[in-house]
């Protein structure tokens, strides 16, 4: 790799990456955690001002508290669309923080990493063939590579219809191709349909957004503060029985933890 | 070469509710008992940090390692059946406690009628309207001679329940151990409704204790949190019935009882009369061993009782071309759909706390308890509420016509969070000659033996039943007053995706008669005096409700079984 941020700006891939990161243009990628900790990452190595607001405080603060964030799995890329796709599934609106803000790429990028992303404790032995629908889906690849591979084709998607990457499109646009992956009609490698990757790809954003934040979304248990769920709490025997609805303040396993 | 044990008078397989009350049982008598179990030890402390939707409903962590057995599927004999390679429909049970550890604990019993199906279905309507094909049968035992099985068992895990007996259900011999459970205000929007429109609610029997309990062998557990982390979960408080805290304790007490864990049992040894023992391998370093036992017990939940059986080649194996055979008839599942949702957008609840089996239930439209006579299809429903606790990843629901995913998706979803409830029926699932479990000619477990394959589907009857029952629980949410009501009374073909319930019965039958059954009254195996078949699997069909009280009361007739046959031998009667 070279090391000059001169030679780097020569480089395509690369530039795609400076305008992912927010700091060539703002906007295009929500605040989301991950356009504040690279754009504030970048930033120190290249000198270049940061042109985007960040909606919860300044790039170096983030970088600063959160040491324990960092992409397991994803490459930039990757990760990028992650957010842009999962932000579409579950948006910022007045409720409350999208799925970009809320951590859920790192939190599908750290899935991916884990057992559940190479299918340890699934079933696999062959013969992989297809069954009925009533059969369940055949599987034949792990789940780290239908998400990489559905990542694919929703960037392979955007270029041909758009002439740009999928982060680059309108949320109209994005939306449309997400819904054509829902829908079936963008295959994404022999026999998985797009189908089976938006499936897999909305749920786990949904846990992103709703899972205890240790597993790296949910961030600040906004995700529960939203829906007002409060969490992990050892006891509701007192609330159980009342009329009136209770909010509480949620605790996350943390909470469990030190006291 | 497996490397033989001494000799014990008796080997169970399997350390779930059933396996762990035959233990307590047996040994509290004095009789020596090895268990055998392929999962892990565990325990109470193992859940203080529970409180993890992902980690434990999402992911299955307490549930089997599917990597090294699962089971594989079809519809019809007609399409070749495929693994179950990732959880859905059902999840099954592995380590000490099986599945008695992340239950809900919904406890009832079944119905008198359910016992004798075939002969008051005769007696009311006639021969004829048992459908052709329908295999429907006795049980073998009546309602009244299982009672105080039933009774034991609840006061066992100390079942929290209403003090007045519903006139709809079976008669009691004794009251509830516990009081019932707390009734919420959805619990109580449900009662009204319902007895305004004349039916006979009743709070969820439950294995959640509603307040501290003393059993009868001086196990005292602690009372009940609500607090919303209860089916697929472990109760880190005892509260939650399961076979750790209730029937092991007396086992390891009585110092009769040696747990062996990480022993998967691959082998029942027997000379097509009697079985001598069983062989397991120590999944940890591979190692085969020989345990040999005066009596074999099998308590490994349905799958595996039916496979090893097959594989071990013991009892005869059920043909659907003939109908001649029994192990692997009679396999069924539960008849789940027609749930009402009810959308309020004037109220909102606290249903992020509950607990496994806080509900209510109304028993008029299950078993024989309403005419059949116009009606095509046998059996029926429970029809009921329950607050479990809406955990935030499962639990999104959205009026009809709303997408699944984005603005409007996040905002309703959002908006219900705490303002949906439901009205569900749980539908009995009756036997068809052609559902059976055999075993799959393709696939195999890590250990090298055949997977159980299952072919089963929904069937006219289940369509007919959920249409039904689907109609009363829309007229019950109705009259409970929701701004919009979802509900669908369509049943399409059984689905091994989404998850339903982990009630899946048959296969090792109890009955009367040698030719149409596997096991007597007492699961006792008609073709080997000394091994005793216990679990659902001995359900010669599935009722309207959860089956775990049943199989509990089955486990402690089984026990007294089992304990007669060690002292005179022969089959008992
Ligand atoms: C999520 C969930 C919720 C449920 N909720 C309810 C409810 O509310 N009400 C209700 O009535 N029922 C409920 N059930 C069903 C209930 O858990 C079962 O009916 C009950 O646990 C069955 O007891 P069992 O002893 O027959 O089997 P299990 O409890 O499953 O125990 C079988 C044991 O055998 C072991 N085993 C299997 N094969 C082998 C082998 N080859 N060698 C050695 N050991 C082996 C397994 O590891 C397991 O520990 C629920 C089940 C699940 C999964
Ligand atoms: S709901 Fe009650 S019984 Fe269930 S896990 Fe929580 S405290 Fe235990």
């Amino acid at each position: 790799m070279a090391d000059k941020p001169s030679q780097q700006s020569l480089d395509p891939s690369r530039r795609r990456f400076l305008k992912y990161t927010g700091t060539a243009i703002g906007g295009v990628v929500v605040g989301g955690v991950i356009g504040s900790a690279m754009s504030g990452g970048f930033k120190k190595n290249t000198a270049v001002p940061s042109t985007s607001p960040t909606p919860s405080g300044t790039p170096q603060e983030h970088l600063a508290s959160d040491y324990n964030q960092a992409p397991m799995f994803f490459n930039q890329q990757q990760l990028q669309i992650t957010e842009a796709a999962a932000e579409r599934i579950f948006p910022k609106d007045d409720n409350g923080p999208g799925a970009a803000e809320l951590g859920v790429a790192f939190y599908i990028d750290h899935q991916l990493a884990s057992p559940w992303g190479v299918n340890a404790r699934t079933y696999r032995m062959g013969p992989f063939v297809k069954g009925e629908v009533t059969q369940g889906d055949y599987l034949s690849i792990e789940r780290h590579e239908l998400i990489t591979m559905g990542l694919n084709s929703l960037e392979e998607t955007a270029k041909s219809k758009h002439s740009k990457g999928f982060v680059d499109i309108t949320p109209e646009e994005k939306d449309a191709i997400l819904t054509s992956m829902e829908k079936g009609e963008i295959s994404v490698v022999n026999g998985i349909t797009g189908k089976t990757f938006f499936n897999q790809f909305r749920t786990l954003v949904m846990e992103g957004v709703y899972s205890d934040p240790l597993y790296g979304g949910n961030k600040n248990m906004a995700g529960w503060k939203m829906r007002k769920y409060p969490g992990n709490q050892m006891s509701y025997i007192t609330i159980i029985e009342k009329d009136q609805f209770v909010a509480m303040e949620p605790r996350s396993l943390h909470d469990h933890f030190v006291h | 070469m497996a490397t033989k044990m001494p000799k014990v008078p008796v080997v169970i397989v399997g350390m779930g509710w059933v396996g762990g009350i035959i233990a307590a049982e047996l040994s509290k008598q004095g009789t020596k008992v090895v268990g055998l179990e392929r999962g892990k030890p565990r325990g109470t402390a193992d859940y203080y940090m529970v409180h993890d939707e992902l980690r434990y409903a999402s992911r299955y962590d307490l549930m089997q390692d599917l990597s090294k057995e699962t089971v594989t599927f079809r519809n019809t004999d007609k399409v070749a059946a495929v693994p179950m390679r990732e959880y859905g429909s059902f999840l099954l049970g592995e380590g000490l406690g099986g599945a008695s550890v992340h239950w809900n604990g919904q406890t009832l019993r079944f119905l008198p009628y359910d016992f004798e199906i075939h002969s008051k279905t005769v007696e009311r309507y006639g021969k004829q309207k048992i459908p052709e094909g329908m295999t429907i049968q006795d049980w073998g035992i009546t309602y009244d001679t299982l009672e105080p099985y039933f009774d034991k068992f609840e006061k066992l895990a100390g079942i929290s329940g209403d003090s007045e007996t519903n006139p709809l259900i079976g008669k009691r011999s004794a009251p509830f151990p516990t009081k019932p459970m707390v009734k919420t205000p959805i619990l109580k929007l449900f009662e009204d409704a319902t007895k305004k429109l004349g039916y006979h609610p009743y709070m969820m029997p439950s294995a959640n204790l509603s307040e501290q309990y003393t059993n009868p062998d001086g196990i005292t557990r602690a009372a009940c949190q609500y607090c919303g982390y209860c089916e697929r979960f472990g109760c880190e408080y005892g509260a939650k019935a399961d076979v750790i805290v209730t029937a092991l304790p007396v086992a390891q007490k009585s110092g009769n009882f040696e747990l062996r864990s990480y022993s998967n049992v691959i082998q029942v040894l027997n000379d097509g009369k009697k079985a001598s023992g069983v062989v397991y391998v120590n999944t940890v370093t591979g190692e085969q061993f020989e345990q040999p036992a005066d009596v074999v017990i099998m308590a490994s939940y349905v799958f595996n009782n039916i496979k090893l059986l097959l594989t071990s080649k013991l009892g005869k194996p059920y043909d659907p071309a003939t109908g001649k055979g029994v192990i692997g008839k009679n396999y069924c599942y539960q008849t789940n759909g027609g749930t009402a949702s009810g959308f309020f957008d004037d109220k909102t609840f606290n249903l992020y706390a509950g607990a496994g089996s806080l509900g209510m239930e109304i028993p008029d439209f299950n078993g024989d308890n309403f005419d059949h006579s116009n009606l095509n299809f046998l059996h029926g429903a429970g029809i009921r509420i329950s607050q479990t606790g809406q955990r935030p990843i499962a639990t999104n629901s959205v009026p009809k016509g709303t997408p699944s995913w984005g603005k409007d998706f996040k905002a309703k979803s959002l908006k219900y969070a705490n303002s949906v409830i439901s009205v569900s029926p749980q539908g009995s699932s009756l036997p068809w000659r052609h559902h059976y479990v055999d075993l799959d000619p393709t696939y195999k477990d890590a250990y090298g033996l055949p997977l159980p394959r299952i072919t089963f589907d929904f069937e006219e009857q289940d369509r007919q039943l959920i249409k039904f029952v689907a109609g009363k629980a829309a007229e019950i949410m109705k009259e409970m007053n929701p701004t919009t009501i979802g509900s669908s009374d369509q049943l399409g073909p059984y689905n091994i995706v989404p998850y339903q319930s982990t009630h899946n019965t048959g296969g090792v039958i109890m009955g009367a008669d040698p030719s149409t059954s596997a096991v007597n009254s007492y699961l006792q195996m008609w073709d080997a005096e000394n091994v005793f078949v216990v679990g659902a699997s001995a359900f010669a069909h599935n009722s309207g409700y959860n089956p775990t009280g049943t199989v509990g009361a089955l486990a402690y007739r089984a026990a007294e079984g089992i304990s007669k046959y060690l002292k005179s031998g022969g089959m008992i009667v």
